[in-house]
Order: structure tokens, then C-alpha cells, then sequence
């Protein structure tokens, strides 16, 4: 048994990228390197108004003083940023009125995602707003939304149309001080999306943006603002894949949620990005910046499942400002061959009776490193604050690595803090009853994986959590039955 | 708010530090003629390399990941009037000081300014036991000792552990030879005894060979009241299938820095035992090293904490399991009251090859006061995958509803309140092995609990000059 068990894990820890491929299309793009220029130049092509050219300034100034500091548990090659292009678009053509007018590989991408653009998914209940390389090529389901005055579109048609609401909250949860690459993202983000939902309004439906890095050597500085005012309630889904490539692309991008009085934000993620091949070249570098602060009474929950990148840098975080604020986060990262991962929270309770919960499952098969990051702070005011934390750690293989590193730092005496791990393997006598009553090694391993992650993958939507289970297989080929 | 996970140090910040270890660079640099006449050449050579270590490594800071939750910068910078005593023997502690530990009958051996202090320089048993002065064994046993010593304390890592071995010139030693079973606990104290400010560095090295059996105990105590710093290395060798109880007693006052480093090196199946008591210190700073070194290696590592005003303690462990089928538990708790802050800081590091490996760390604290503080990192760094990890972490207060059902039945609010956190405290004080000591431990944790000063009855007759 133990030689199928080894198979198995080889086979698990073989299995190539399934989703690489590049689309052609002519990319408008402005050539490598970055310098006050090029900041203006990404401003200019795009429009945008005084103030916001001199927010990127001032942000690229800032960068341009910080020095990368690398305190994570993870092995970063040095990154050249002055050999990356930081702005590419597809060509623009005339306004787009209906699905034929969009570019048909552009389409056929699409597709080959599964991702539900055109009038027949909408049965599906997903409005999609689809990013190809920076700038939007297509908003679907927009009307309906913005019957109820929703507004949800790209962040350059957000800058154009709603430059109050994009002024008031840009950078008002991530400041361009936060960290090397909130700044480097500040100065020179190209596109997102842009959420806003009104008063006491509830999303008829889940919003979803793609996002795909395209074109070779295009760093994607994704930029997504979530305003969820009081009373409101949105679900928000993200997912990523990206086309096989040798070369080490960077992705650093910024997503800001407020979270008002009594309003509820759910945001998904599925990150299924290039992980480099099975000698850890290439892939995907993936330093996220995520943030959210919530109101009173409000609700945030974040849930992700990352099994992509070849290394990943992401702690998104909640602010408990409000009292009785509820923050969560739901987590399940899976690292295979030479992948690195060094992913987790914060929770940083200043509001009374405030209460987080996080919850982390690890798993770390091939050479992979898996690290589990969170911190929970109490701050003095924060009476009746409540956490509870749960990480735990599966290990597949004799050759991967799997750390916890929590930090709890609380300050008021009234508080509540709990943080439990565990780092095991797949107990052989698991395998074994389950062998014992008809079912294969390799679907016996796929159930135990699965139920292991159960806790997280039941927190995603009903259309994710099917896309979250395909990934784990992909990750854990031949094993996840 | 700072956001990143690394702390950065200001400018002045910056400043301040260099300033700090410059004066200590100069301290060695002033007194190394000294220093070097004083001991033998194997520990000058180490004492020379260490001190090549501070210059670069310097006084930790908050910036440094391990001392996050410590500041030091304030205890370094303050001036002793007494940074290096030069020699300070034949106190005649024995005189004036006794330990009264009712009833336990142990060898008790005294420290003080750095320096041994027992009449008797070196002492042997007829078993072949050996216990004395550090720097006597190092000159008449040079042997055992130059095989063992600066082995496991690697001042090339932490710049406390280098700064004392550049400037540390005795303590004591301990030998317990093959298949000894020591007869009676060994009893260490280390009095903070002097009418100045003093800066002291103590080292101890205790070697414990194969099949060897010891219990150790170490106490901390203070006769007059003058700010202290004491910054000791302890190194610690257990043989196969040797046997170790080590108990730390750290009984000093508000205006003290007690800073200790103990490192433990075990082979193959060996057993080791430590408890720490933490009672009163300004600042308390407790580094445990256990490097788990043969197969079968067990070790037990338990600490609590009492602080209130505004005491800080912080126990920081680092259990590395290097060799399979060891076992490791830690547990560690605090009771913080007043604006008292604790810190926790453990780690267990399990290498590729350390298969079969169970390693438990646990953590438990109580806020008593509103303004008590507690910063807690429990992590585990796991390479190997057949194994049995775990890790827990709490912060709370006494439980509500246990005290309700303790009031319903007539019991008042201060008594159950003190029935609670006794209970919480026995978890670790009940660890203890040697029943003597457990017993008076007992008692100093409920006159601790209940506010009292928690002093041996010796020593609350202390003269305070």
C-alpha cells in the first residue's frame, strides 16, 4: 500500500498546469521600466483627472524610499522593476454594443474559463465583469444592477463617472504608506473594478470579476474598491488563471472593502494561478494587499482558496472599528512541487463586543513551503472582543514544509482569544478503512482532502465552490477523487 | 498603525542603540587585559570570538523578530555603578543568608556579583560528582570542561549570549559522571547583594553524563534593593539516557532585569524536566534552547508567571527537534495584574528527518486588570510529515460562571477569585519534583496571589540599606 500511496503522491505532485495558454492579441503596451514618466504616461493614457496623477506621484515617490524588507518565511528572487512593462491594453475598437462585437479571441478565452459572459449564463446569476490585461473589455448584467442602483464597473469607468465616491474612499483602507508593494501598486495600478451599493439595497446577485495576466512580461497591478454602505449586502466572487509562462511574472495588487453600519460583505476568492513547473521555474509572484474596515454591526468575510502562484504574499485583513462588528476569514492554500506560501490574517479589534473567527487549513505535498501568518490584536477599547482562530496543517509527503506563525497581542482584559493548530499527515489507518471498504487509495486520499477542507470550501457560493474543488484536483492530481 | 509584520526602528531609535552598545563594546575593550588574566587561554580564544560577535550583532532590539514583544534598549542603557567585578569572592553569604526551603535537605551553592561565593572552591563526592566554581573547574579540569564549554550556547546567534561570554569570568559548574544518581538536589542561588548598581554576567555549565540522575534547582533572590541587571548563559549537557529536573525560581524585585539563557543539549533517550517560576522582576527575559539530539529525547518544559505593577516578563523557547522519535510539551502561563505585560514566545523546529516526532506547546493566560497586557506567538516550523504537532493559545479572564457557582455556595468573592487562580497556577506548580520545594513554592504563589510580597520567611526579615 505504502508504494501506491507513493505513486499516487507522485502523481499528485507531477501533474503539469492545466490551464496555460496565451490568447493573441495586439497588446497597446508602452515598453519596459518605470519612472515618474511612465507613471504620467499611464495617467495620460487613461485619462485621468489632476488628482489622481498626483496621488500616483506622490505614492511612486514613496516607493521609490522604501527597500523590500523580506520577513516572511519565503525565498524571493531579487525583482528587476525596471524590466517590466507596467501598461498594456488590448486596442481599443469602437464602443461595444453587443457579444459579436468583442474581440473573438478575447471570446474564446472566455470560454475556454467557462466563464458565463453572454445573455444565455445569465441563469447563472453571475454578473461579470471580465479584465483582460488592465482595461475592460465588457460589463455585462449592468443594467439590472443599476436598476437598483448598484453601481459595479471598472475602476477607469468609476474614475470617469463617480470621481467623489472613488476620491472618498481610494486608499482609505490601504494607504499608499502601507507596504513596498501597496506603494509600487499606488503608482502605477492600471485597472479593477469598482463596487458600490447603495443604502439598504441587497445584490440580486453574486458580482464576479476575472482577472488574467496576458501578455509577457506585464506585471498586473489590479486595483478593486468595495464600498458596501449601511445596511447593504453584497457577495463578491474573484477568480484567477493565468497562461503557462517560463518567466516570473509579478502581481501586486490592492483590494479595499468598506463595510458601513450593518452591511455585509462576503468576498471569494479562487486564485489558480501559473505555480511554475515541477522544477520551480516560473510562475506566477503573487503579493496581494487586502484590507477591509467594517462599521457597526457589520459583517465582513473573507474566504479563499489559493492554490496557484509561485509564491504567494497575502494576509487579507479586517479592522473591527465598529462595535459589534463580526469579521471572518476562511482559508485553504495548497502548495505543491517548488510553490511558497506564506498567507493568513489580521484582525485588529478596536470596537466593542467584537468578534473574529479564522479559520486556515494548509495542505503542502512536493518541496512546497506552507505558512500560516495571523495576527490578532485587542486594542485597549475593544471591551468584549472575542477571537476564535483555527490553523491546521496537512503535510503529503516527506519533502514540504509546513509553519504557523500566530501573533495575539491583547490589551484589554475583558477579551477573549483562542488560537489552536495541528500539523498532521493522512493517518495510514484512515487510508486503510477506507481501502478496507472498497474505495482506492487515490479516492480515499481525494475524500480525507476534502473533508479536511470542508470547513472552508462550504463557505464559498454555490458556483464557487464547485470551481474550488475542480482546482484542488488540478493541484492534487489524480488524487482528489 | 504599522502595518508590516517586521517591526522598523526610527532614527533616534537607531541612535540610542548604537549608543548603548558602544558603551558595552567599550566596557570589554576598557577591561580585556583583566578579563584575560583572569581566565584560561581555551576560554579567552571564545571570549574574543564572542565579542567579535557582539560588535556585529549588538543588544537585541524590537526590530529583531525574537525580541519583538521586549525592550531591552531602557534596561542596557541605564548606568551601573558597577559594570565588571573585577574579583568578588569569600562574601560569606553562608553567614548571612539561608535559604529555608522547609526541610529540603540539598547542597547549596551561592553566586553573587558574578562570582562564586562558597568558601570551599571546588567540592567532590566520593561518586565523582564535581561541583564548584567555574573558573577553578576550568583551570583543574580543563579536560571536561574545554569538551563542553560554549558548546551549546552559540554566541554567534543571540548578541546577549555573546555579550556574556565576553564578559563572564565564573558561575558555577556541575558534573555528574556515568550511572550516578546524585543523592540530594542541587541547590544554586544567585543573590543580588550589593549597596550599587550593578551590571553582572553569571555562566554556569552543568555536564550530566550517560545514565546520570540530578535535580537542580536555580533561585533568583535579592537582599537589597539596588537596580540590578543580570545577564547569565547557563549551559546544560545531558548524557544518553540521562535524567535532568531543573527548576528555575526567579524571586527578585521591581527595580531588577533578570535576562537568562539556558541552553539544553539532550542525546538519545535522555529526560529532562524544567519548570520556571517567575514570581517578581521588573523584567523578566527567560530564553530556553533545547536541542533534541539522539533518539527518543524527551523533553518537558513548564513555566509560569506571576506579575503585576509593572512588571514584564516574557519566556521565549525554542525546542528543535533534530533526531526522530522525540517528544517535546511546553506550557507555559501567565496571571498578569496591574499595567503588568507578559510575552510568549515558543518555537518548535522539526527537521526532514526528525520522523515520529510529538511536540505539544500550550499557552494559558489571565488578565486580571484592564490595563495588564499579553503578546503571545506560538509557531511551528514542521519539515517532516509523520508527525504529531499542535499548538494552543489563550487570553481570557477567570471564568464567570465558575465563580457564580462558587459565590452561590457562600464562598466570597476575594477567596474564590484566589481559588481560581491557584487552581490555574497548580497546573504547573504541581510539575515541580522535589516535594520540599513544591510545598514552599505553594505557599509564596497564595501570598503572591493574595498581594503580599512574595519573600521566603528569611528573607522577609531583609536588610534593606
Amino acid at each position: 500500500m505504502k508504494e501506491n500511496e507513493d505513486k499516487i503522491l507522485d502523481e499528485v505532485t507531477n501533474s503539469d498546469y492545466k490551464y496555460g495558454f496565451v490568447t493573441d492579441v495586439d497588446n497597446d503596451d508602452i515598453g519596459k521600466g518605470l519612472n515618474e514618466d511612465v507613471v504620467r504616461i499611464i495617467s495620460s493614457k487613461k485619462n485621468e483627472p489632476e488628482w489622481l496623477l498626483d496621488y500616483r506621484l506622490k505614492a511612486f515617490r514613496h516607493w521609490k524610499e522604501m527597500e523590500f524588507k523580506n520577513w516572511a518565511h519565503l525565498d524571493i528572487p531579487e525583482i528587476n522593476y525596471q524590466d517590466i512593462i507596467y501598461y498594456s491594453a488590448p486596442k481599443p475598437t469602437k464602443v461595444l454594443d453587443s457579444m459579436d462585437d468583442v474581440d473573438p479571441e478575447l471570446r474564446k478565452t472566455f470560454e475556454k474559463l467557462g466563464i458565463p459572459l453572454d445573455e444565455q449564463k445569465m441563469l447563472s446569476g453571475v454578473a461579470v465583469d471580465a479584465v483582460i490585461d488592465s482595461v475592460s473589455v465588457k460589463t455585462t448584467f449592468k443594467e439590472n444592477l443599476a436598476e437598483r442602483g448598484i453601481i459595479f464597473c471598472s475602476f477607469s469607468e468609476a474614475v470617469r463617472d463617480y470621481p467623489d465616491l472613488v476620491k472618498k474612499y481610494l486608499g482609505s483602507v490601504v494607504p499608499y504608506t502601507d507596504n513596498f508593494f501597496a506603494a509600487l501598486n499606488s503608482a502605477v495600478f492600471s485597472d479593477g473594478s469598482f463596487c458600490y451599493i447603495p443604502k439598504g439595497v441587497r445584490s440580486p446577485m453574486e458580482l464576479s470579476t476575472y482577472f488574467r495576466i496576458n501578455a509577457a512580461n506585464t506585471g498586473q497591478f489590479e486595483r478593486t474598491l468595495i464600498v458596501a454602505d449601511d445596511d447593504s449586502f453584497v457577495s463578491y466572487l474573484e477568480g484567477c488563471t493565468a497562461p503557462q509562462r517560463d518567466e516570473n511574472q509579478l502581481h501586486a495588487a490592492i483590494v479595499e472593502i468598506i463595510v458601513n453600519k450593518g452591511a455585509e460583505v462576503k468576498y471569494s476568492t479562487v486564485q489558480n494561478w501559473y505555480p511554475g513547473n515541477k522544477e520551480g521555474l516560473g510562475g506566477i509572484f503573487n503579493f496581494v494587499t487586502k484590507r477591509g474596515i467594517i462599521g457597526e454591526s457589520g459583517k465582513l468575510s473573507w474566504s479563499q482558496v489559493e492554490t496557484g502562484s509561485a509564491i504567494t504574499w497575502k494576509y487579507p485583513s479586517c479592522i473591527l472599528k465598529g462595535d459589534n462588528a463580526i469579521a471572518e476569514f476562511y482559508s485553504v492554500a495548497v502548495t505543491n512541487n517548488y510553490q511558497q506560501a506564506d498567507t493568513g490574517t489580521k484582525m485588529i479589534h478596536i470596537g466593542k463586543n467584537t468578534s473574529s473567527t479564522i479559520i486556515s487549513k494548509g495542505i503542502s505535498a512536493g518541496k512546497s513551503d506552507n505558512s500560516y501568518r495571523g495576527l490578532v490584536k485587542v486594542l485597549k477599547g475593544a471591551e468584549n472582543a472575542r477571537n476564535f482562530s483555527q490553523c491546521d496543517s496537512l503535510l503529503l509527503g516527506d519533502k514540504c514544509g509546513a509553519h504557523t506563525y500566530p501573533y495575539i497581542e491583547v490589551d484589554n482584559n475583558t477579551a477573549v482569544v483562542e488560537h489552536e493548530a495541528t500539523t498532521s499527515k493522512i493517518g495510514e489507518d484512515q487510508i486503510f478503512y477506507c481501502n478496507q471498504r472498497g474505495i482506492p487509495t487515490e479516492e480515499a486520499i481525494g475524500l480525507i482532502v476534502n473533508g479536511y477542507a470542508k470547513d472552508v470550501l462550504s463557505k464559498l457560493p454555490m458556483e464557487f465552490a464547485v470551481e474550488a474543488q475542480k482546482l484542488l484536483q488540478i493541484s492534487l492530481e489524480g488524487s482528489v477523487g | 498603525m504599522e502595518w508590516g509584520w517586521g517591526e522598523a526602528l526610527k532614527n533616534n531609535q537607531m541612535k540610542d542603540i548604537k549608543d548603548i552598545n558602544q558603551k558595552y563594546i567599550d566596557l570589554y575593550t576598557k577591561n580585556k587585559d583583566i578579563l584575560h588574566s583572569n581566565s584560561s587561554e581555551f576560554v579567552n580564544q571564545i571570549r574574543e570570538k564572542a565579542f567579535g560577535a557582539f560588535q556585529t550583532l549588538g543588544i537585541p532590539t524590537k526590530s529583531n523578530e525574537e525580541y519583538k514583544y521586549t525592550d531591552l534598549s531602557n534596561t542596557f542603557s541605564k548606568d551601573y555603578t558597577n559594570y565588571l567585578n573585577k574579583k568578588c569572592e569569600n562574601l560569606n553569604i553562608e553567614s548571612i543568608f539561608k535559604c529555608d526551603v522547609i526541610n529540603l535537605d540539598a547542597d547549596v551553592f551561592y553566586l553573587s556579583k558574578g562570582w562564586y561565593q562558597n568558601t570551599e572552591k571546588i567540592k567532590t563526592y566520593n561518586n565523582g560528582v564535581i561541583i564548584g566554581s567555574l573558573k577553578a573547574v576550568s583551570e583543574k579540569y580543563p579536560d571536561i570542561f574545554n569538551k563542553h564549554y560554549s558548546k551549546y550556547a552559540d554566541c554567534t546567534k543571540d548578541g546577549l549570549v555573546a555579550l556574556n561570554t565576553s564578559l563572564a569570568q565564573d558561575g558555577l559548574f556541575i558534573y555528574v559522571p556515568k550511572n550516578v544518581k546524585a543523592e540530594k538536589p542541587i541547590q544554586l542561588i544567585n543573590l543580588l547583594l550589593d549597596n550599587n548598581d550593578e551590571f553582572s554576567n553569571v555562566r554556569n555549565l552543568f555536564i550530566i553524563e550517560d545514565n546520570a540522575k540530578v535535580d537542580i534547582i536555580f533561585c533568583n533572590d535579592s537582599l537589597t534593593e539596588n537596580t540590578f541587571l543580570t545577564n547569565s548563559v547557563t549551559e546544560i549537557f545531558v548524557g544518553e539516557n540521562a535524567h535532568l529536573n531543573y527548576h528555575k525560581v526567579q524571586n527578585d524585585h521591581n527595580k531588577s532585569s533578570n535576562i537568562s539563557s539556558t541552553f539544553i543539549h539532550q542525546s538519545a533517550n535522555s529526560n529532562v524536566e524544567s519548570v520556571t517560576i517567575s514570581l517578581i522582576g521588573g523584567l523578566i527575559r527567560n530564553n530556553l534552547t533545547v536541542v533534541l539530539d539522539g533518539k527518543g529525547a524527551n523533553n518537558n518544559t513548564y513555566g509560569i508567571s506571576l506579575a503585576d505593577k509593572k512588571q514584564h516578563m516574557d519566556n521565549y523557547s525554542f525546542i528543535h527537534h533534530k533526531e526522530a522519535h522525540c517528544d517535546s510539551a511546553q506550557l507555559f502561563k501567565n496571571i498578569l495584574d496591574d499595567s503588568a505585560t507578559g510575552a510568549f514566545n515558543g518555537k518548535v523546529l522539526v527537521d526532514r528527518n526528525a520522523q515520529k516526532t510529538n511536540a505539544l506547546q500550550s499557552n494559558k493566560n489571565i488578565l486580571l486588570a484592564n490595563n495588564a497586557k499579553m503578546n503571545t506567538k506560538p509557531q511551528l516550523i514542521i519539515y517532516a510529515d509523520d508527525v504529531k504537532c499542535s499548538h494552543g493559545a489563550t487570553v481570557g479572564q477567570l471564568d464567570e460562571s465558575a465563580m457564580f457557582y462558587m459565590r452561590a455556595r457562600g464562598i466570597g468573592k476575594k477567596e474564590a477569585k484566589m481559588l481560581l487562580m491557584y487552581a490555574f497556577a497548580f497546573e504547573i506548580i504541581g510539575k515541580i519534583k522535589v516535594e520540599e520545594l513544591r510545598n514552599n513554592i505553594e505557599d509564596l504563589v497564595i501570598r503572591r496571589l493574595n498581594g503580599e510580597l512574595g519573600l521566603c520567611k528569611n528573607c522577609s526579615q531583609r536588610v534593606i540599606n
